[in-house]
């Protein structure tokens, strides 16, 4: 039972945002989006065909600036949300918008691969003057037509109208503390009908209700250092996943603030981006500027039933190994990058794939050992 | 005879003489013939007087024959008149001999007339004296008869007297007495049953002997008897044949009681004095009469002596008198076994109620700092209890009593290591505040500090234990006869003080230092240099405290079996892991300090809109001081550590210059082309950089540790930025800056090169103009600033 060896694709340029294409549920697709000052940006929509362990790409320009963060939405696959960076000769501004894949493989095999296609611009995210945006969301289960973002200390909401062709600023909230506090990341709890989010600024956590815009909670000192990313479990309710400069991953129940579930320190720099595993919860990703991508199994915080399964020991007889509880634990610590690697991903459609992207634009596409897959399926 | 003659003569004469006689008699053929048998000896007995002669003839010349001659002659002479002289002599002893024999005939002769003479008067004497008895014979008869009938008589009258007797008896109290005579007529009366006359007095007897029997029962079951008393009454009842079971059911049944009273009475002093101990009863306490007289609380050793003088003593009274009541009797084994285990029952049940009042007294010592009134109680509470064994040998008091014993025994051991971790604690506290105090202004004095605090902390640690562990000898001081017993002696010293005391002491230390590295760092509890210092302790440890320690104990504890006891090495691989944990910790926490610094500066300055840079930012000396500072800590207590490829210092600067130069060189001539390309390459060939890595005992791998976490923070920091030219040439003036001040510091100055290189390259990347500065116009702000 060997496992593939990754599939590693190259950029040109540096690279921070990596999504999956999330409306895409058959496909294997991720997005990436490049960061260069001087030369035009670009998107890669990137397709991974299991089977013959290929990628194909398309990619497209995307020349309002360098892309920070990026999102696909959850509504029509052919759309996604860039954050940028639109720099003149003294200013920097963080804007965000959304664009519109102008192809998609299906009518590109035809297509000429050396004239790049420009991304077509559906709507700017317009946040008045509240600040840089930093990151945005696209409603978790696609049925809402919410986009929210951090803008500096606020929290907004865009209402996109049915068409997507426009988006307007619904509501906004702010946070007040003194040193003005700039909120980093965040994350959309996909449960209770998806009204809460939550944020991270500094070393806290906070979660929101966004019917309202009031704060719900606080976890004070969530990370010795900065927070770099969070997550919630899509599949168990309160369960949240968070990471940061103090190089460790941390699981939270969000009813309980004061202490954390479970601490995981298996990098030996900033952990930048940590995920569930969409449909096994007790896959967790992440990944570091440690250069690393570490693949943990946590069994014991996961929606899946814990310890043994009467079933599974009748079946398991031949195989003794396989028949012992499963432990928390690193499955896997992959190390084909060469550089801090910002962002890493699940596929929306293959829950055994996972893409990393390094800061030297290289995207690394692996997956989840065989025999870690067999242990989870059986 | 012939010594008579010849006592005046000399002894050699005698024998010679004697000589020839046997010769004569042919006594010593034997002899003579072994002695010689040369024909030409001429005292031999194989002379050969021929061949003597022709022997002399042929060999001497005329004269010397002529002398033998004449000598032959005398020696003739001389024998001839000694041969005459032993004729005479016994000649003379033959004739006295024949005298004397003639004379003892006569006498004999006499003597046999006077004894024929003596039995005919020895038989007329018999004759005599028989008929004399005959005579006397009748009367004697009458006699015998006479003295049969009047001791007949006064038995008559002593049973005929024998109610008023007994009744006067139980008036006076005397019971035995009555006993004594009810038991000897007992047998006569029923004997002679049948005649009506010993029939009237036997039932007086049997009516007044349960009267009796009513009153000794009475007095058996009266709450207020003395076990004395009720012995005899027992005594008293057994010799009235009273079933022998229920006696003993009742007489346990009334020592229970008694005990009981007793052992509440016990219980309920304890109680006070529980209370008394805890502060809690005053003084004055006016039902309790007994500790009127009671100022102070007794000590442990006092309420043992009064268990053991009350309680115990009782106890063996008790054991003893049943023995000699019930068991010793040899007629009725069935009874002795029922009524042994009876007793057995009583006692073992008695005896908790006793051990768990002296287990609560013990417990109450927990908190004292002697242990010799303990373990002088302990002892003494020990012996008793053997004693007791030997009473009652089915039991086993002293099992329960070393248990006793050795949970006391335990109790000191968690209590003292308790005070060990307490003090322990003290010890940090004090080193907490000698470091949180704010220092003299003399650096020197500060730089002292963090050793002396080491020393301090390891001195008082070790002589703790040491205090300790002469403290607990005293449980196995040769004079304690419990010491004795491999039974509490191996568990004491091996899981006791081995185990619970040592060992659990220098895990504790260990699970304390690792409390330090996981919770208190991110909320910045513990300070670095408490880290740094715990770090060294623990590598002490490691070395040589451990093994010190415990061999100490071991040698004062006469321990010899090793197994099943943790190894000296699996404790001293903890306290090095600890050791570690604390070290890479601390290099993380004053990595992140620095980091935090950097992150800062970096984050809150617009690097688009900068001047052209003309100083060193104040940040980076900044971290450069707190670099150097963090190098004396640690030189203080870790030694300097080994370098990788060092030039000789005068070079050093000159060769770092250049290689910079070198590498600047190289962007300067490429600065349109995609940098990224050439950080590739260069990673390429350069290893993986371990951020927060494990680090060595050595302050040059801390330092690295410490260097590397804060340089990727500067870069990762960078990457995150937008710099405008001016911007960029800053980063090239502090990384350059970085360069000068932090290569003494690592183990491997081109780890820093590298990463400062990456950090310039990075910033190249996030430039919206990249123009470099020249590197003459570096090291002149580098070298002003």
């Amino acid at each position: 039972m060997e496992d593939e060896a990754p599939v590693i694709y190259g950029l040109e340029f540096p690279a921070r945002a990596l999504c999956a294409q999330a409306a895409e549920a058959d496909q294997i697709r991720f997005l990436v989006g490049t960061q260069s000052l001087r030369q035009e940006n670009q998107v890669h929509h990137i397709d991974f065909d299991d089977e013959n362990n290929v990628i194909n790409k398309n990619v497209f320009t995307h020349r309002e600036g360098e892309i920070w963060h990026m999102s696909a939405s959850t509504l029509d696959k052919s759309h996604l949300a860039t954050c940028y960076n639109k720099t003149s000769e003294s200013r920097a501004e963080m804007k965000a918008a959304i664009w519109k894949l102008p192809s998609d493989f299906d009518d590109i095999s035809t297509e000429d691969q050396s004239s790049m296609q420009p991304l077509q611009l559906v709507c700017r995210l317009e946040a008045n003057d509240l600040g840089d945006i930093k990151s945005v969301m696209w409603h978790p289960t696609g049925d809402g037509c919410t986009i929210v973002g951090l803008a500096d200390s606020h929290i907004v909401l865009w209402d996109i109208d049915t068409n997507g062709s426009s988006a307007k600023m619904s509501s906004s909230a702010g946070l007040e503390a003194k040193g003005q506090p700039r909120m980093t990341c965040c994350s959309w709890d996909p449960h209770h009908n998806c009204v809460q989010i939550a944020t991270a600024n500094d070393t806290c956590i906070r979660g929101w209700d966004i019917r309202n815009m009031q704060q719900t909670y606080v976890i004070d000192n969530a990370h010795g250092q900065l927070v770099r990313d969070l997550d919630f479990n899509p599949n168990k309710q309160y369960y949240l996943l968070s990471c940061g400069d103090d190089c460790k991953v941390k699981f939270w129940d969000v009813r309980n603030v004061t202490e954390p579930l479970k601490v995981l320190s298996d990098h030996s720099h900033w952990v930048w981006s940590v995920r569930y595993n969409r449909f096994h919860d007790q896959l967790i990703l992440s990944s570091s500027s440690d250069s690393r991508v570490v693949l943990n199994n946590i069994v014991s915080l996961s929606s899946e039933p814990y310890g043994n399964l009467v079933e599974r020991d009748d079946e398991d007889n031949d195989d003794t190994e396989g028949s012992n509880p499963q432990e928390d634990g690193v499955i896997a610590t992959y190390e084909e990058h060469e550089d801090s690697v910002y962002t890493v991903d699940w596929s929306t459609a293959d829950p055994w794939v996972f893409a990393s992207l390094s800061y030297d634009g290289r995207l690394v596409i692996n997956r989840v050992p065989r025999a870690e897959k067999y242990k989870i399926l059986l | 005879m012939s010594a008579a003659g010849g006592i005046d003569e000399d002894p050699e004469q005698r024998r010679k003489r004697h000589g020839m006689l046997k010769m004569y008699y042919g006594l010593d053929k034997d002899e003579a013939g072994g002695a010689s048998l040369d024909p030409c000896d001429i005292d031999g007995a194989h002379f050969n007087k021929d061949m003597y002669l022709s022997k002399l003839i042929q060999e001497k010349s005329l004269t010397e024959l002529m002398d033998k001659e004449s000598d032959m002659l005398k020696q003739i002479r001389s024998l001839d008149s000694d041969m005459q002289t032993l004729v005479y002599e016994n000649y003379n002893k033959f004739i006295s001999a024949t005298d004397t024999i003639r004379k003892m005939k006569n006498d004999f002769r006499k003597m046999e007339d006077e004894m024929d003479h003596l039995a005919t008067n020895m038989s007329r004497i018999t004759e005599f004296s028989g008929s004399v008895s005959q005579t006397l014979d009748d009367r004697r008869q009458q006699i015998t008869k006479l003295a049969g009938v009047h001791s007949l008589l006064k038995k008559l009258q002593f049973l005929f007297e024998l109610p008023a007797r007994l009744k006067k008896c139980i008036e006076l109290k005397a019971y035995s007495q009555a006993v004594r005579y009810y038991t000897k007529a007992q047998r006569i009366l029923l004997q002679y049953q049948h005649m009506p006359s010993f029939q009237g007095i036997n039932t007086d007897c049997v009516h007044i002997m349960e009267q009796l029997a009513a009153t000794l029962k009475q007095q058996f079951h009266d709450k207020q008897s003395s076990p004395r008393q009720l012995a005899e009454c027992v005594d008293l009842l057994l010799q009235l044949r009273e079933p022998a079971e229920q006696l003993c059911e009742e007489f346990l049944k009334h020592l229970r009681f008694s005990a009981r009273h007793k052992l509440d009475c016990d219980l309920e002093e304890l109680q006070y004095q529980i209370s008394w101990t805890k502060g809690e009863a005053s003084p004055q306490s006016p039902e309790r009469p007994a500790q009127a007289y009671t100022s102070t609380p007794m000590d442990v050793l006092e309420f043992i002596d009064s268990g053991c003088n009350g309680f115990l003593s009782n106890m063996c009274l008790v054991i003893a008198s049943y023995n000699d009541m019930f068991l010793n009797k040899q007629d009725n084994e069935a009874l002795e076994n029922i009524a042994m285990k009876k007793l057995v029952h009583f006692v073992n049940s008695l005896m908790e109620q006793y051990f768990q009042a002296v287990k609560m007294r013990i417990q109450l010592e927990r908190e004292t700092g002697d242990n010799t009134i303990l373990v002088r109680a302990l002892d003494r509470f020990h012996r008793r209890l053997q004693a007791m064994n030997k009473l009652l040998p089915d039991t086993d008091f002293s099992r329960a009593g070393t248990d006793i014993v050795s949970s006391a025994a335990r109790d000191r051991v968690d209590h003292y290591l308790e005070s060990l971790k307490q003090h322990f604690a003290d010890c940090l506290t004090d080193v907490r505040q000698n470091l949180a105090s704010p220092r003299p202004a003399g650096k020197q004095e500060a730089a002292l500090n963090l050793g002396e605090l080491l020393s301090g902390v390891q001195l008082n640690t070790v002589d703790q234990v040491k205090s300790v562990l002469i403290n607990l000898q005293v449980f196995i001081a040769p004079d304690i006869t419990f010491a004795m017993k491999p039974y509490f002696r191996g568990a004491f010293c091996t899981t006791g003080v081995r185990e619970g005391l040592v060992v659990a002491f220098v895990r504790h230390l260990t699970t304390v230092c690792h409390d330090f590295c996981e919770g208190g760092g991110e909320r910045g509890a513990a300070p670095p240099a408490l880290l740094l210092i715990l770090s060294r302790l623990c590598s002490d440890f490691e070395n040589s405290t451990i093994s010190y320690l415990i061999t100490l104990t071991e040698e004062q504890f006469d321990m010899d079996s090793r197994n099943e006891m943790t190894s000296i090495s699996d404790l001293c691989n903890e306290v090095k892991v600890t050791a570690q944990k604390l070290l890479n910790h601390y290099v993380k926490v004053q990595g992140l300090a620095i980091s935090q610094m950097l992150r800062k500066s970096v984050e809150t300055r617009d690097w688009l809109n900068t001047i052209e840079p003309r100083n060193v930012r104040a940040v980076m000396k900044r971290v450069v001081e707190d670099i150097t500072a963090i190098d004396s800590q640690v030189g203080q207590l870790y030694e300097e550590g080994v370098r990788k490829e060092r030039s000789s210092d005068s070079s050093r600067r000159a060769h770092s210059y250049s290689a910079s130069q070198q590498r600047r060189g190289q962007w300067a001539f490429t600065p349109s082309i995609d940098n990224s390309l050439i950080s590739n390459i260069q990673k390429l060939f350069s290893e993986k950089i371990e951020i927060f890595s494990a680090v060595e005992f050595s302050k040059v791998s801390v330092l690295t540790g410490i260097v590397k976490i804060s340089l990727k923070t500067f870069m990762e920091c960078v990457r995150l930025r937008i710099f405008g030219r001016y911007g960029l040439q800053q980063i090239q003036v502090d990384t350059n800056y970085l360069q000068i001040h932090l290569w003494g510091f690592v183990s491997d100055e081109n780890l820093v090169q590298c990463l400062l290189d990456e950090i310039v390259c990075s910033t190249v990347h996030r430039c919206l103009d990249p123009v470099l500065m020249e590197p003459s116009v570096i090291e002149l702000i580098c070298d002003r600033g």
